[in-house]
């Protein structure tokens, strides 16, 4: 897993059907990526949600998160509307989880992106990077920490 | 993880003021795992109210769940009128029914003065008091609801898992 003061490995992928993301079209803010296993897991405690809800606080610290998985364009748009989400899920589909491999946090056995998050600054370097248990939502708290460090350099 | 802030004077408490247990829940209205919480933390209470101090802090799902964050807004206002726990309960034991108007309804049952619930309902002061619930969940780990914190650390467990535990250490 990549660590602090790497470079983020740049990457372009389908955000929607029709439009892709390029990471590096983001210098400039900070962006936080959310690799997760798979949509369509339990409401309530689902991590997505969870981000949706706390956009404003990202946004406070000019930061973009992009959620990550290897489903598909359009099975991440189907969740995305059903969740009401108001952020980019990036779909690592083709070459499957090639992303999640550059940034270390593939999980072959199951072929699904590792819980991991990562959080980059202005000048596309990684500042801050944490693998949680697949089974654990990591919640909200390491991010804005990660993020508060950022901003007192 | 550790609870940021902790229990103080703004934060609603039910049982036992002084008790050396204190549990707190960061919930949403509109959560069917709250709803499906609630009854549980009532048997909790009953059992252990005596031994147990209880604090509910907002946490709505606002995006996911559309009328989480009126309804936090309501118990709020209950809680001007000395209600708010009488509300909170009102709210869980008909989930299914929530919506605006049967925030209303609900004020008229408790005897609530409605024109000054329907007033307060408009005032910043309680959806501040919200958004700052739900920032101290956020700040804290709170990563879906219910979430339970016990003595200050997070609790990575069900109610019915707090339940078991402190019957076990009680017996």
């Amino acid at each position: 897993m990549l660590q602090k003061n790497t470079i983020a490995p740049d990457f372009t992928l389908y955000a929607t059907p029709d439009q892709k993301i390029k990471l590096s079209e983001f210098k400039g803010k900070n962006v936080i990526l959310a690799f997760y296993p798979a949509d369509w897991s339990p409401v309530c405690s689902d991590q997505m949600a969870l981000y949706n809800e706390t956009l404003k606080f990202f946004h406070k610290y000019d930061a973009e998160i992009f959620g990550i998985s290897v489903d598909s364009k359009w099975c991440h748009l189907a969740f995305s509307e059903s969740r009401n989400l108001h952020f980019p899920l990036l779909a690592d589909f083709e070459p499957k989880g090639d992303v999640a491999n550059k940034y270390g946090v593939y999980d072959e056995e199951e072929g699904e992106c590792k819980r991991a998050l990562f959080v980059i600054n202005k000048d596309g370097i990684i500042e801050w990077s944490y693998l949680s248990p697949t089974a654990i939502n990591p919640g909200a708290d390491g991010i804005l920490e990660a993020l508060e460090n950022l901003n007192t350099k | 993880m550790s609870l940021k802030p902790s229990v103080n004077s703004k934060d609603h408490v039910q049982g036992n003021a002084n008790a050396d247990l204190v549990i707190v829940e960061y919930g949403d209205y509109q959560c069917p795992y709250c709803g499906a919480a609630y009854p549980v933390l009532k048997a909790l209470m009953k059992e252990f109210g005596s031994q147990v101090k209880f604090v509910f802090r907002n946490f709505p799902l606002s995006e996911m769940h559309e009328y989480a964050r009126i309804a936090a807004i309501a118990a709020e206002a209950a809680n001007l009128q000395g209600k708010f726990w009488e509300m909170y309960d009102a709210i869980y034991e008909n989930q299914s029914y929530l919506d605006e108007d049967f925030l209303l309804e609900l004020a008229e049952k408790l005897d609530l003065n409605i024109s000054q619930f329907k007033n307060d309902l408009e005032k910043t002061e309680l959806a501040d008091k919200v958004d700052a619930d739900f920032e101290s969940g956020i700040l804290s780990g709170v990563n879906g609801t219910p979430s339970f914190f016990v003595n200050d650390k997070k609790f990575d467990g069900s109610a019915m898992d707090l339940l078991e535990l402190i019957r076990a250490n009680a017996s």
